[in-house]
């Protein structure tokens, strides 16, 4: 079955983390770039160790962070065709919360 | 030093990491989180993606009309086309989750 996955925007912009920072250093002329860099890492690198233990980051507004556990399967090598079995595994997720949704269709 | 292990890490919790680690003064910290989540907010409201290295990609999709289906009474209802927001970890996440603790 087909799955309509969506089209991505056209345009085809986007943000880097080096323009987050960038614009955070707009928002604080007090602090040097240097920290702001290491402002962004700790505050993305706390979510990563958060789901890397387990838990879960919820940002209101946002969305929240979770890990899913998928089931061992069957996988098949797509070029060879040949099956291959693909271990259980936890996998992170998010799912944007429900102001984030409905700021994507105003 | 890092908050209680599993559980629900908030902005909050964030904003302490920062305070901690960086130590910037904790108005600052909660402040600096706030701005963080605006801007990643600001710009996919734009229609812009996000990007951050080693964490991963927040992608933008447009998905076209379809035809849904009440699951409760199944009554079909048309669904308007709409933008949804994904989130796709970086290899490195992926590798960190996959090992656990």
């Amino acid at each position: 079955m087909a799955i309509d996955n969506g089209s991505v925007p056209k345009g085809g912009i986007e943000v880097i983390r080096s323009e987050l920072v960038q614009k955070l250093c707009d928002d604080h002329p007090d602090l040097r770039i240097r920290e702001i860099e290491r402002v962004v890492s700790s505050f993305f690198d706390a979510i990563s160790d958060q789901l890397q233990q387990g838990g879960r980051v919820e940002l209101r507004g946002f969305g929240a962070f979770s890990t899913r556990d998928r089931d061992a399967r069957k996988g098949r090598n797509p070029r060879t065709g040949e099956a291959v079995d693909v271990d259980a595994k936890r996998v992170p997720y998010f799912k944007p919360g429900k102001e984030m949704r409905e700021r994507l269709n105003v | 030093m890092r908050q209680p292990k599993a559980g629900t890490l908030t902005r909050a919790d964030l904003a302490d990491v920062v305070h901690q680690e960086i130590g910037l003064s904790r108005a600052e910290s909660a402040n600096i989180v706030e701005r963080i989540l605006h801007h990643m907010c600001a710009a996919l409201s734009d229609g812009e993606n996000v990007k951050i290295s080693g964490f991963g990609s927040f992608i933008l999709r447009d998905k076209g009309e379809r035809i849904g289906r009440n699951p409760k009474t199944g009554v079909e209802v048309p669904i308007a086309p709409r933008r949804v927001l994904t989130f796709r970890a970086s290899q490195l996440m992926r590798e960190r989750i996959v090992s656990g603790d």
